[in-house]
């Protein structure tokens, strides 16, 4: 489903990512791991069509598709979804309204009609138990006010809405105390299907104790150092970042 | 990708819908100001001599004041004897079916209910196009209700008592140069009257329209609502595209006597000018409203896109106990227009209470200033006034201002005031597109949501009218590539 090769990025004269190869197939969960200033979040956004990410080598396709030449409202049409680590607020706009266009402008993409009103409501209101989330919810303005956890239950309930094939999830498990963390991982489990492929981007194992990832990357100075299983995320839990580059060929940060 | 600048290259580019010139036969007079041009206005229209002294007291008081220059706008001299103080259709109708096809088509282009169909949306028309009343509609029922509602000229023939005890009452000739110059030589404009304890059973609408080359247009609204009485009165105004700058300065004196209620909205859609600041009128307009008697109510809510120099405070005077006053602005700027525009609460009664919700949008050049006054004078006692002002700033040539003058003098007065400033920003932008929305949709639900403070007051269909002019004035259409 997505093909990242050799895949450079700089911000302003900062080379950020250093070659990054990763391939997700149809259906798998991979998880992206490492320290802070590693990169991580720069691979989410890139993806998701940040314009201050200069890519300088590289691409990444999605479903055969040039994915970095596509608009990112196109990616999103397409089917990439990220939810953000910090969600923007935009007061005035009910979550409602926003979630309806949104979804609107995949549909039309996609060439089928602007989704029935009652059909909205029903699918929203299904959603909304996924996450545990009241009616008021969709009245209010999108994250106007809302607390972190709130914000990142937000994310997850609009990427079940909009069924994306291909999930960016960075580090949603950040600010989740221990009941919302269960929420959003239920959310997601119930959101894994053979058509449908996540990258989880996170710090810690403690989202991947619910979400049992296919494959886990580590992800240290701009490249990935290592990949393996879901052990090798229990294992960094256990014993850190350190032994890894004391493993990890080339020179080290 | 998408970069930020195309999207503001984009809404800076804008397109005025409304720029279409009617080949009407006109009747002007010369240009130029002096005592001739006001006595032949007012004979032009058959007007007593008590209002024809009237306006040559303001026109002789107007000659001794000279143009306000504290508000934050810049623009070149007036030259007031360039100027054409009165123009109007030849062919002067009785009735809607001798109202010349012509200006009938005119309205249909800007949209105006004027016919049958008005009837079902329940809007009562006096449209004004240059400085005559064509056509008022509806007028039988308000009849059977009590009230009265004309254009101003006829209203001085019909109701010369009630024009007269009440011209001036709000808004005197010397109050300031535009309203002043407005007196000497308004040609026409709205007149409403609302008997006591008579709710006013729908919107009552006017639509100004400046068609005439180097025409000023210079209206004058007088809407009074007697004791327990209600009225949501519409105001819409558009102009022709031309390269040289037109003046608009219009008086607006709104009177609600005990328990009484006025809602004023406008939608002002006046040509800005072109992308370089050519053309384009001036707005010079003086609004206020009195709340005389106990319990009144006055509520202003605008939406200003248009105009090039845009210099407006609808204001209240809480004079009555209990009285409230409101005013509810969205003004935006874009290209190279200017607007120093806000409000004025003037708090005598006791216990009245103000609300001031403004609303900037600065886009291109364009330059947007909020100037409000809140006055509480002493005897006001538990007077309170909320006010918040708050800006949006698409692109980064555009500038926002903000002047509260707050003055109180009664210690039992409450006050707050609230201020913000924010920035369409790469973030939400992004955060949009990323959910599969254009930076055009974003753009303009970013803004939408920030006016809707706004528009929730304003009557349904005009707030989507409201909606779909930002849009254009921001020129959100099309695709960015």
């Amino acid at each position: 489903m997505l093909e990242i090769n050799g895949l450079h990025v700089r911000i302003g004269n900062k080379e950020i990512l250093k070659g990054i190869d990763l391939s997700v197939r149809a259906g798998e969960v991979h998880a992206v791991m490492g320290p802070n200033g590693s990169g991580k979040t720069t691979l989410a956004q890139v993806l998701a069509g940040r314009v201050s990410y200069e890519v300088t080598a590289g691409q990444a396709l999605f479903g055969g598709k040039d994915l970095l030449a596509m608009k990112p409202e196109d990616r999103a049409r397409e089917g990439v979804f990220m939810a953000f680590q910090y969600p923007v607020e935009i007061p005035g706009v009910s979550n409602a309204y926003f979630l309806k266009a949104a979804l609107n402008a995949i549909r039309k993409y996609r060439g089928e009609d602007e989704i029935d009103a009652m059909d909205f409501v029903s699918l929203v209101q299904e959603r909304m138990k996924l996450l545990g989330l009241d009616e008021s919810f969709m009245k209010r303005g999108l994250n106007e006010g809302f607390s972190g956890g709130e914000k990142k239950k937000n994310e997850v309930f609009q990427m079940a809405v909009l069924e994306p094939k291909f999930c960016i999830l960075d580090e949603t498990d950040s600010g989740l105390d221990i009941d919302a963390l269960r929420l959003v991982a239920d959310a997601i489990n119930v959101m894994r299907s053979p058509k449908r492929s996540m990258l989880v981007v996170t710090h810690y194992q403690r989202l991947l104790d619910y979400v049992t990832p296919d494959v886990v990357h580590v992800l240290v100075d701009g490249k990935i150092v290592k990949s393996g299983d879901a052990d090798l995320a229990r294992n960094l839990e256990k014993h850190g970042y350190g032994w890894i580059l004391e493993e990890a060929p080339g020179p080290a940060p | 990708m998408v970069s930020k600048t195309a999207i503001q290259e984009q809404m800076a580019k804008q397109e005025y819908k409304w720029g279409f010139v009617s080949d009407l036969e006109e009747e002007t007079a010369p240009k130029g100001l002096n005592e001739g041009t006001v006595r032949l206005i007012s004979a032009k229209k058959d007007e007593p001599a008590w209002l024809l002294e009237w306006r040559l007291r303001a026109y002789r008081h107007w000659l001794t004041m000279k143009e306000p220059t504290w508000a934050n706008v810049t623009y070149g001299p007036i030259d007031y004897q360039a100027i054409h103080y009165y123009a109007a259709p030849k062919k002067q109708p009785t009735s809607l079916n001798e109202v010349d096809p012509e200006i009938l088509s005119l309205y249909d282009k800007l949209g105006i209910p004027l016919l049958e169909r008005e009837r079902l949306a329940g809007v009562a028309v006096d449209a004004v196009l240059d400085s005559v009343s064509v056509a008022t509609t509806f007028k039988k029922r308000l009849e059977e209700l009590g009230i009265l509602f004309s254009s101003f000229s006829e209203a001085v023939r019909e109701h010369p008592d009630l024009v007269r005890k009440w011209l001036g009452s709000v808004v005197p000739f010397n109050d300031n140069f535009f309203a002043g110059l407005n007196s000497a030589v308004f040609s026409d404009g709205s007149f409403a009257y609302v008997p006591p304890g008579v709710r006013c059973p729908m919107e009552l609408s006017t639509y100004f329209r400046i068609n005439a080359a180097n025409t000023g247009q210079f209206e004058r609204t007088l809407i009074i609502a007697d004791k327990g009485a209600y009225v949501s009165y519409l105001e819409g105004c558009t102009a022709p595209m031309r390269d040289e700058n037109q003046l608009h300065a219009a008086v607006v004196e709104l009177i609600a006597l005990d328990d009484a209620e006025i809602r004023y909205s406008t939608i002002q859609n006046w040509y800005p000018g072109d992308k370089q600041g050519k053309g384009g009128i001036y707005n010079f307009v003086t609004k206020r409203g009195k709340c005389l008697g106990q319990n009144s109510k006055i509520s202003w809510t605008q939406v200003e896109t248009g105009s090039a120099i845009t210099w407006k405070y609808p204001s209240c005077i809480l004079q009555g106990d209990n009285s409230v006053g409101e005013f509810y602005s969205v003004a935006v700027t874009n290209n190279r227009q200017q607007a120093d525009t806000g409000t004025k609460m003037i708090h005598q009664g006791k216990n009245s209470r103000s609300t001031i919700i403004s609303k900037g949008i600065s886009a291109g050049r364009g330059r947007n200033t909020y100037r409000g006054q809140v006055r509480i004078f002493k005897g006001a006692s538990s007077a309170r006034n909320y006010s918040q002002c708050d800006s949006l700033l698409i692109g980064s040539d555009c500038a926002a201002f903000t002047f509260p003058d707050i003055q109180v003098q009664e210690p039992t007065a409450q006050m707050e005031h609230e201020a913000s400033t924010s920035k369409i920003g790469e973030e939400q932008l992004f955060y949009c597109q990323t959910r599969g929305l254009t930076p055009e949709d974003a753009t303009n639900m970013i803004v939408n949501g920030f006016c809707k403070q706004v528009f929730n007051k304003l009557p349904m269909e005009f707030a989507v009218e409201a909606s779909k002019l930002l849009q254009v004035s921001l020129n959100l259409e099309g695709t960015v590539g």
